[in-house]
């Protein structure tokens, strides 16, 4: 008997703490950010930290209250880096998870295969992948947080040209981000003047050795400087074959290596060369007057805590995109998708770990080559140099 | 103009000497079983990870060494006696697609115990190159070379002088005969496959220096390896070590003298032309089919 009045007590709690649940979901329905991530698979170095990064912050934001007094909930999938799954996935977060805004898309074949679809439901997207063409031309819903290897050809021919450097000896990957570096080096030498590509040399992704088209660049008659634009171990053989054959010309690499990972494969052969990067892997020697230093700090400290591992740019994109998505929404005022598309357009001084945000109608990154900073590897760290 | 010849062709013989140890792999099981074994860049992997990872582990380099190439021969027989030995009655075809489920399934259980990163493995000896007339070598090379020649070396040993080596290139030439004669072909299969994981994994253990090692490290290498085999002609070692050098002198000769781009194109019409004019290969036996 009494357990049979406990039964209906507990049932009865139930149905009415269902029903408080139900009213309160109706009292402030959460903000859907849909999300599509190369979480597993070859780009899982790009999805992995991303996706922490995103489940961290939205996490903490829930924590402190949410945004407009209402919850975020995030709604991801693994696209594995597969362009035909990123579609399906994206059509799945428009038509039946009905978000509010996306961010994600790791890679650019992701991105651009999601695009159309996206543009057409009218849903604001930030992408956290690097290429060029996301943004330019650009697309009325589409934004991006990294900044293009167009920026990092830029940064990295002005330093040479302030070192008085100006006869390139070029070596890239045939991958798809060594090609794009290289077509987009030869673009900016075009525009900038001043700077020549003397040699051009190219190298295949599982290539184990370099020290041909080294050799064939040293022997080129003028040449000042070596610049590798690729991505993956290519780079870190590049290195070491550059050691080993005792070149003396100032060496530089594309931001594609920007890691401790690459140190590590590249060993003592590193020594002294440049690349541009985030500021995220020098947080420490970043002066005080720099206003992202309070940003990349707290970032990397908290991300590091959380995982227990080591901080990566590629996560730093995510954070940028949330952030940039949370401000249009409060700025917006509502999840209103034209509002909130508007808003994200008109996000001036938005400091972030990746660099300050500028957008407008014709820049849908925001980013400036300058938030790029010049790091020179020394004693086996990196060192910024400006 | 000498001293970049010279670097090219240090460059072509390093390269080289490697895709020689991995055809000499395909060649020995070719050999016995007339299987073309495509998980044999797979034992390649094998050797320079697990010597990686037991180094990581506080494990001395010495040790970590002998440990993978067990580790490998272990996987050779394994191979065998749970891929190849159950499908008795298939047809070489089949053995060999089996070969290859068997590289995607040794892939695959890699990345998931070693992750998906790029390792480095530190020169056996100094990491200073050495210069010889304006040209540098890495001293990896050296040992690369070195390890070759006495590979072959003892491979040549043991199929001219010992009875299990012979036992071995009886079975290739007529299965049926060689078990009238008392020897257990199943026996001498399972020791093709682990003759040929141990060479693979110690090819992989003393380039792992020069290429980095990963879990895929062996598709690409592994490939390379069977075209300078195809280029020797299959079962003939010594077409596997002049086949290999060969591609990798090319190669590195195309990328200095022509273009990076088309090196791989060279390299692989290098095949075709071989291939069209002899089509047993260099070295390759002339066999005549018995109607």
């Amino acid at each position: 008997m009494f357990k049979k009045i406990t039964r209906r007590a507990g049932k009865f709690a139930a149905i009415a703490a269902a029903g408080l649940l139900a009213m309160n979901a109706q009292a402030a329905e959460p903000i859907r950010i849909g999300s599509f991530l190369a979480v597993t698979g070859p780009a899982s170095f790009l999805g992995d930290p991303e996706l922490k990064t995103l489940e961290m912050y939205v996490e903490k934001i829930n924590k402190e209250g949410g945004v407009l007094g209402r919850q975020l909930e995030l709604i991801h999938y693994d696209d594995a880096g597969n362009a035909s799954k990123a579609r399906n996935f994206a059509s799945r977060l428009i038509r039946s998870d009905r978000v509010d805004i996306i961010v994600g898309g790791s890679t650019t074949g992701a991105t651009m295969a999601a695009v159309p679809m996206i543009e057409q439901a009218k849903v604001p997207f930030i992408s956290l992948a690097g290429a060029t063409v996301i943004t330019m031309p650009v697309k009325k819903w589409v934004f991006k947080t990294p900044q293009s290897d167009r920026m990092a050809a830029e940064r990295i021919l002005q330093d040479m040209k302030s070192r008085g450097l100006t006869k390139v000896g070029l070596i890239s990957g045939t991958g798809g981000f060594g090609s794009s570096g290289r077509e987009q080096t030869l673009a900016v030498i075009k525009e900038m003047g001043g700077v020549e590509i003397v040699a051009d040399e190219t190298y295949g992704g599982s290539d184990t050795d370099m020290t041909a088209q080294l050799t064939n660049i040293r022997g080129t008659d003028g040449v000042q400087t070596i610049l590798n634009f690729g991505f993956g171990q290519g780079p870190a053989i590049v290195t070491r074959n550059y050691a080993q054959l005792g070149i003396e010309l100032p060496f530089y690499q594309s931001h594609g290596v920007a890691s401790d990972g690459f140190l590590e494969l590249a060993g003592n052969s590193a020594e002294g060369l440049r690349l541009p990067a985030s500021p995220l892997l020098v947080p420490e020697s970043l002066p005080d007057t720099d206003p992202q230093k309070p940003v990349v700090e707290a970032y990397k400290s908290e991300y590091e805590a959380r995982w227990n591992s080591k901080v990566s740019t590629f996560g730093a994109y995510a954070y940028d995109g949330l952030m940039l998505a949370v401000e249009a929404i409060e700025k917006a005022g509502s999840t209103d998708k034209a509002a909130v598309r508007d808003a994200l357009e008109s996000i001036q001084g938005h400091v972030g770990v990746t660099g300050t945000f500028n957008m407008s109608a014709d820049d849908h990154n925001g980013l400036q080559a300058d938030s790029f900073r010049i790091l020179e590897v020394q004693d086996g760290g990196w060192k910024l140099i400006n | 103009m000498f001293s970049e010849f010279l670097q090219y062709l240090f460059t072509g013989i390093t390269i080289g000497a490697t895709y020689a140890l991995i055809a000499l792999g395909f060649t020995l099981i070719y050999n016995a079983s007339h299987v073309i074994n495509f998980a044999q860049g797979e034992f390649l992997m094998i050797g320079g990870m697990a010597t990686v990872s037991l180094t990581a582990m506080g494990v001395p380099m010495l040790l970590a060494i002998v440990l993978a190439v067990v580790l490998a021969g272990v996987l050779g027989v394994a191979l065998q006696r749970l891929a190849i030995a159950p499908a008795k009655n298939a047809d070489v075809v089949t053995l060999i697609i089996i070969t290859i489920g068997a590289s995607i399934f040794i892939r695959g259980l890699a990345q998931l115990v070693w992750g998906k990163e790029y390792h480095v493995m530190p020169n056996f000896s100094s990491e200073e190159p050495i210069q010889i007339f304006g040209a540098v070598l890495n001293t990896q090379s050296l040992w690369v070379l070195g390890v070759g020649a006495v590979l072959v070396a003892v491979l040549v040993y043991f199929f001219t002088r010992t009875l299990t080596g012979k036992a071995i290139l009886a079975t290739s030439m007529n299965k049926d005969a060689a078990r009238l004669v008392g020897i257990r072909t199943q026996v001498v299969l399972m020791l093709a496959f682990m003759v040929s994981a141990l060479l693979g994994s110690i090819a992989g253990i003393v380039v792992a220096p020069i290429t980095f090692t990963s879990y895929d490290i062996g598709i690409i290498l592994g490939l390379k390896g069977f075209v300078a085999a195809a280029i020797g002609g299959l079962g003939s070692g010594m077409g596997a070590v002049v086949g290999g050098l060969a591609l990798g002198v090319v190669e590195a000769m195309a990328a200095g003298y022509l273009s990076s781009d088309y090196k791989d194109a060279v390299a692989f019409s290098m095949i075709l032309v071989v291939l069209f004019f002899m089509p047993r290969g260099l070295f390759g036996a002339k066999i005549v089919e018995r109607v």
